[in-house]
């Protein structure tokens, strides 16, 4: 078989020079091409490559921040000193960034100031699957939802001149099929946009209730204006075909709509707040059967119902999960879904690697019996089997919290025998506070500060307490030791996790104070640590499995022996620290 | 519309994503539209990965439908085996047979199938095997096997040999050109 004519027209012309771009990348080229300078976020699956790719270009004044709250004042920062800026993070960033976010509605920008949020339906790498429309809605912010690459440059160029039009900061909206599918898309060439001059109005940005009072009459004018425009903009497209269904749709839901009902009209939504309520009812009139098509929360059907106009939505598609061509096709057409015949197979969850410092942490945690507030990262792995080491993993942070509020309801005794465990990257993010409140309400909880060195989960960005900056070039580095001083806690320690002995007696004699401690668990990632140990080696095994509770995909049963891949093993060594018959030896002791 | 539906599936790590991304440079290069979907973030560490790659004039939807597929690249059998529903019924399965046992079976709480994909694929469904580690090893580097099974499904494509090396040499480092170059060519010619 010889595929030749799968292309039945004439192959793609572009008028401009053209490059493959993620959706991340497109928006970031979007940017660029829109004259941004300052590009700032946190990173988060699936958004980070945002920033990555802003990073890339020299005109532009990019950076990590230590968390999304952090990042989105910036950028507001510097579109107030009259600086196109854009701020990118994941949905969940939004909930962390939603306190400046809320006011600079009122506020209104000097300079175009672009949130970029990517949403992340069926949570391929999220602890929740919230839908970031509603934050457009709840601050009275435009948003707009391209529905491919090309789209995300061109959307995000629109939304700079949007929100200096509208004197709005503007949402672009992405969701992981469009942040990480890459496509092609045209590019030009970027246009020059000078520094406005810093002007001081107190009125206007000052928001004192008296001042504040006046901007929100402001907020609402430009809303009423924009629900008229929307009704006209070329983003708001009516496509008519057969009038027996109409699909109203946006962003990836769009193409999948494209290819599950060919023939449907389709009223395409660019901007989806606010809706085009006006071309909306137009476009209902002319169908027999309205459907609305939208991932996550039935929020554009909601709206028509709450208007008076009919339609289904989330009694076909449901609320869970992202949707795709077949579940399209099943929720209108009836088409059954296919089978994927896949329920007997071992599943392959992802796993911590080969020579992860987290490991060391995670089988100490384990052989104590410890409660473990967990947080959010790499290390979240160790809660899946055969290591099963963790309690709880609520949101970035939350771990320290938790283990201080389970010391209020258990008594202190109870922290004697529980842990809180935080990343690095996770600790800067939002782990501090948590320490000051821990030292402040006198609890006794000790802190596992996870330091590999690095953002691990997100695919290895730098942080503050890194040394280096989002290029890779030295900055000034957070020193977390004296950090954790300076919040109040007396007792800090560094321990090195892969040697479990140590571990093992720092943990036990921290969580033995009546104090609060903190442990640093210092070793580089895996995958970064460029000084490679020579593998380990199995002599006189005795079959007994206590090396493959360590849950390390170097390490596997052959009959009635243990084996080590040497092409996995990194030489780490814990694996040999927890045999009891000392039969596994470092690839460096002699043979 | 016709498009050319691609499923990659592999183990997080594997270099499944450099294939894809060769495949869509060979497609714009050529003058096709193109989308691929990849997975970044969590499956990654180790998971089970999937990416898909639509070739056609016009494509929309990023994702491959189940039963659509023209071609699965596997760069495992396991994985293999959950992607077949994806192929269509006159699709094919290239697939390297160098086995990676996921976490469970490692740990001894789930076995490795005998023949994980075998009895999941229909009559119709052609399969070809090859132990691509070992064609990689031989070409230079076990992290090629990306390119050997690459040169395998590049020999049902109607794409000329030097628009695919083009491709190659477009996304690969300098460095590692040549290696990559021998592995695609070992897998091409087999
Ligand atoms: C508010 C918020 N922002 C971003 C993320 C995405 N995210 C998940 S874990 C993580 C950081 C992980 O880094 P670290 O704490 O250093 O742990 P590691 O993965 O290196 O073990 C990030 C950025 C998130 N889940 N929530």
């Amino acid at each position: 078989m010889h595929h030749k004519n799968f292309c039945t027209s004439a192959p793609l012309q572009t008028k401009n020079p053209s490059e493959l771009l993620l959706g991340d990348q497109a928006v970031a080229r979007g940017a660029w091409e829109a004259g941004v300078r300052v590009v700032t976020g946190y990173p988060g699956t699936p958004s980070t490559e945002i920033a990555e790719a802003a990073a890339k270009f020299p005109e532009i004044n990019s950076q990590w921040a230590p968390n999304e709250k952090v990042a989105m004042e910036v950028a507001y920062g510097a579109a107030l000193a009259g600086a196109r800026a854009m701020v990118c993070m994941k949905h969940v960033g939004m909930n962390v960034a939603a306190d400046p976010m809320f006011t600079a509605s009122y506020t209104g920008v000097s300079a175009g100031f672009v949130i970029a949020v990517a949403d992340d339906p069926a949570m391929h790498s999220s602890q929740n699957e919230q839908d970031s429309r509603y934050y457009a809605r709840a601050a009275h912010l435009p948003m707009l939802e391209p529905s491919d690459s090309q789209e995300c440059k061109d959307f995000t160029k629109i939304a700079f001149q949007m929100s200096e039009e509208l004197d709005s900061p503007v949402v672009i909206r992405i969701t992981t099929r469009i942040a990480h599918a890459r496509s092609i898309v045209e590019v030009t060439p970027r246009e020059e946009i000078a520094v406005k001059p810093y002007e001081k109005n107190m009125a206007k940005y000052v928001m004192i209730p008296a001042m504040a009072r006046g901007r929100h009459v402001e907020v609402e004018k430009r809303e009423t204006a924009l629900k008229n425009a929307v009704n006209e903009s070329p983003l708001n497209a009516m496509e008519l075909r057969d009038t027996a269904v109409g699909v109203i749709t946006s962003g990836v839901s769009y193409q999948y709509v494209r290819n599950a009902l060919p023939d449907a009209s389709i009223l395409k939504l660019g901007i989806v707040y606010p809706l085009p309520m006006s071309l909306i009812a137009d476009f209902a009139m002319k169908m027999d059967r309205l459907i609305v098509i939208e991932e996550l929360e039935g929020l554009i059907e909601n709206d028509l119902k709450a208007a008076g106009i009919a339609c289904e939505g989330k009694t076909l598609t449901g609320v869970q999960g992202e949707l795709n061509v077949e579940r399209i096709k099943h929720a209108v057409l009836g088409t059954p879904l296919p089978d994927l015949q896949t329920s007997d197979l071992p599943v392959r969850p992802p796993a911590l690697c080969p020579g992860c410092p987290h490991r060391g942490i995670f089988h100490v945690l384990k052989k104590l019996k410890m409660n473990v507030m967990g947080d959010i990262g790499c290390y979240t792995l160790a809660s899946l089997p055969p290591l099963s080491a963790m309690d709880a993993c609520l949101c970035m942070g939350a771990s320290i919290g938790m283990a201080s509020g389970a010391e209020r309801a258990q008594g202190k005794d109870f922290s004697k025998k529980t842990v809180a465990v935080i990343g690095d990257s996770t600790f800067i993010h939002s782990g501090i506070t948590g320490l000051i409140d821990a030292v402040y309400g006198s609890e006794a909880i000790t802190v596992l500060i996870l330091d590999n060195r690095i953002t691990g989960m997100t695919g290895h960005q730098h942080h503050p307490a890194t040394g280096f900056d989002i290029h890779g070039n030295p900055a000034p580095m957070i020193d977390l030791e004296a950090l954790c001083r300076g919040c109040g806690t007396e007792h800090v320690r560094v321990v090195d996790p892969l040697d479990l002995d140590e571990t093992q007696k720092a943990i036990q004699e921290e969580t033995a104070r009546d104090a609060v401690s903190v442990i640093i668990a210092r070793r580089p990632c895996a995958l970064i640590d460029k000084t490679k140990q020579p593998p380990c080696y199995v002599d006189g095994c005795k079959n007994c499995g206590s090396c493959l509770k360590v849950g390390c995909q170097a390490i596997e049963r052959k009959g009635d022996h243990i084996e080590i891949n040497a092409a996995l093993c990194t030489g780490c060594g814990m694996c040999s620290q927890v045999c009891p018959f000392h039969a596994i030896h470092r690839g460096g002791d002699s043979q | 519309m016709k498009c050319l539906n691609i499923v990659i599936v592999g183990v997080g790590g594997q270099g499944t994503l450099l294939t894809s991304k060769i495949l869509a440079q060979l497609a714009k290069a050529q003058g096709y539209n193109v989308k691929v979907s990849e997975v970044h973030g969590m499956a990654q560490r180790g998971g089970s990965v999937i990416t898909h790659v639509r070739i056609g004039a016009q494509v929309h939807a990023p994702l491959v439908a189940a039963g659509s597929a023209d071609y699965l690249l596997a760069f495992e059998p396991l994985e293999a085996a959950r992607a077949v529903s994806y192929l269509q019924p006159d699709g094919k399965l290239i697939v390297s047979t160098q086995r990676i046992p996921p976490m469970p079976v490692l740990s001894g709480t789930a076995t490795y199938p005998e023949e994980p994909y075998q009895a999941l694929l229909c009559a119709s469904q052609a399969v070809e095997a090859l132990d691509a580690y070992a064609i990689a090893v031989e070409a230079g580097s076990y992290r090629a096997v990306n390119l050997v099974l690459l040169g395998v499904l590049s020999r049902h494509m109607e794409f000329p040999e030097e628009a695919w090396i083009d491709a190659i040499a477009a996304c690969v480092p300098t460095h590692t050109l040549e290696t990559n170059r021998k592995a695609f060519m070992a897998g091409r010619k087999k």
